[in-house]
């Protein structure tokens, strides 16, 4: 089914009734060639580029929920490329090209707005870091412009310069950083998956994963046994329980990460603003809402919502960014699940299972990641080989130290991230 | 979210500092291997219901051994390590 603004007007005209499901709702087959478990951002996308790429139409996607029930209809949509390391600085660099053009692929408005995103600094220090981290990106070939103080102003007027604790000397703009809406995502790859012929199970938990000498043969479901070659886990913050069900210890931590979202206000913030000496970031939605959130309540949790303290931090530390909030309504806040890895980077590889492969570790940066995750992990089922742009995302570099990718340099353990 | 400080009682969570399931009491030798350092070091049960973690109590500078549930945040047990 197409989208234009004809159609918008003629199924106004006459009373919406043309309107159709935009995907199947088939049973499950007994067997598939490729088995997607998680039907969120990143198992959506897979199952497309599987499709789309390398022609492989036999798959399915298994969804204990709905599709988009989980972190991808949860997160606070900043999408950007202004990594440092090598690995995951090629990575998301590509990711950001293809949501540049995603919508036009999918048919689908995924409202991506490349509103530009400013790290704001408040020393010489920082500044450094910053100076350092945008002739990374441009190095790369994506776009970083500094700003001076004066700068700044000119762009967030409504900012406290003055404040004494983080005093702003300027930021680091990334014009091609931005948002989207989160739901349209999974909705625009489900949509086009499924056209190309990928089944979505939804309400199809997996229960167990069946191996034999070594290699994978299917899955248990809440809806049955199904064969497949290739398995891929694709569950966010529930690696360790599926990953477990085929004998694997991974090395995930699943924390809580909460978001906030005020009343519909009129333009107000047209940026993405991150302040990351007080643990906040903000934008504002299509709707009107100030998106923010701050750090992770730091203590493993599969509760979906978060603690007063990190709530009190986070209004905190916009009341100190940004005193003009305090006149705004605090409407929602909700939580996450993060499958955090030790040193902050994710895992596109294959296990020691064969046929067996595993998509996590996306910490709280994964909804950026959807179209290039998607893209490496569907190479790396149909090739065999991992994808250039995600080669170094590799589930062994802990256990042999190299190729760690800790892109805030504090340690590559669990508790440092 | 309160937790229990085997010395001081039910405090408020931001007197406490998580560090880890409570598995990292148990270190390996130095000598252990790479595979025993690794599981040590990076993997995790990372367990969906009961966890025993280990935590530090700040006020005190005690380290404690709670007993979680990772679904309701509910506290069951605190013990010295
Ligand atoms: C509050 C918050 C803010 C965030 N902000 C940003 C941001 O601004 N920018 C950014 O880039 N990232 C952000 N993130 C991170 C991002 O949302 C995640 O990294 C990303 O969505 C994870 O990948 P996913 O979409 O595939 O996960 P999910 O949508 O969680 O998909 C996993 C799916 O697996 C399913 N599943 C689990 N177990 C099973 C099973 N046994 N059988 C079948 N299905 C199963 C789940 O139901 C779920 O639907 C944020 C996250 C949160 C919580
Ligand atoms: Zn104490």
């Amino acid at each position: 089914m197409g989208y234009s603004g004809f159609r918008v007007f003629w199924e106004g005209l006459t009373g919406n009734r043309g309107w159709r499901p935009v995907w199947r709702e088939p049973e499950p087959k007994a067997r598939y060639k490729v088995l997607v478990i998680g039907g969120g951002g990143h198992g959506l996308s897979t199952a497309y580029y599987l499709a789309r790429n390398h022609g492989i139409t036999d798959v399915a996607v298994l969804e204990k929920g709905w599709l988009g029930s989980g972190n991808i209809g949860r997160n606070t949509t900043i999408v950007r490329a202004n990594y440092f390391l090598p690995g995951n600085s090629e990575f998301y660099s590509h990711s950001l090209k293809l949501w540049e053009g995603l919508e036009g692929e999918l048919g689908y408005n995924v409202m991506h707005s490349q509103r530009g995103l400013i790290n704001l600094f408040h020393s010489d220090g920082q500044r450094d870091a910053f100076v350092r981290r945008g002739n990374a990106m441009a190095a790369q070939g994506d776009d970083a412009v500094l700003l001076d103080r004066e700068g700044v102003r000119g762009l967030l007027p409504y900012l406290d310069f003055e404040q004494a604790r983080f005093p702003i000397h300027g930021g680091l703009l990334h014009p091609r950083g931005g948002t989207a809406r989160h739901d349209a995502v999974a909705w625009g790859y489900a949509r086009a998956a499924d056209a190309r012929g990928v089944d979505l199970i939804q309400n199809c938990g997996v229960t167990g994963i069946r191996v034999e000498n070594g290699r994978v043969r299917g899955v248990e479901t809440t809806r049955g046994p199904i064969e497949a070659e290739s398995v891929a886990i694709v569950v966010a913050g529930r690696t360790s329980q599926v990953a477990a069900m085929a004998g694997l210890r991974v090395p995930i931590e699943s924390h809580v990460l909460q978001a906030f979202v005020t009343e519909g206000l009129k333009p107000v913030i047209d940026h993405v603003v991150s302040f990351g000496m007080g643990h906040f970031y903000i934008s504002q939605s299509d709707k009107g809402g100030l998106v923010f959130g701050g750090d992770l309540d730091f203590h493993p949790s599969y509760a979906q919502r978060g603690n007063l303290p990190m709530a009190e931090h986070v209004m905190e530390a916009a009341m100190t960014l940004m005193p003009v909030i305090g006149r705004a309504k605090v409407v929602r806040s909700w939580g996450g699940i993060m499958d955090m890895s030790p040193d902050g980077s994710p895992v596109i590889d294959r296990t020691d299972v064969e046929g067996l492969f595993l998509n996590c570790g996306w910490n709280y940066g994964g909804f950026k990641a959807v179209p290039a995750s998607g893209w490496a992990l569907a190479h790396l089922i149909a090739t065999g080989a991992p994808h250039e742009s995600a080669a170094r995302f590799r589930l062994d570099r802990f256990r042999t130290g190299r190729g760690l990718m800790d892109e805030e340099g504090t340690g590559a353990q669990h508790h440092l991230h | 979210m309160r937790l229990t400080c085997p010395h001081c009682g039910a405090r408020d969570r931001r007197e406490f500092t998580y560090h880890g399931p409570a598995s990292l009491l148990d270190r390996p030798a130095p000598d252990a291997g790479e595979a025993a350092w690794n599981a040590y070091l990076h993997l995790r049960d990372n367990p969906e219901g009961e966890s025993r973690e280990l935590w530090y109590h700040e006020p005190c500078r005690a380290w404690a051994v709670i007993t979680r549930d990772t679904r309701t945040h509910a506290v069951h047990g605190s013990a010295a390590p």
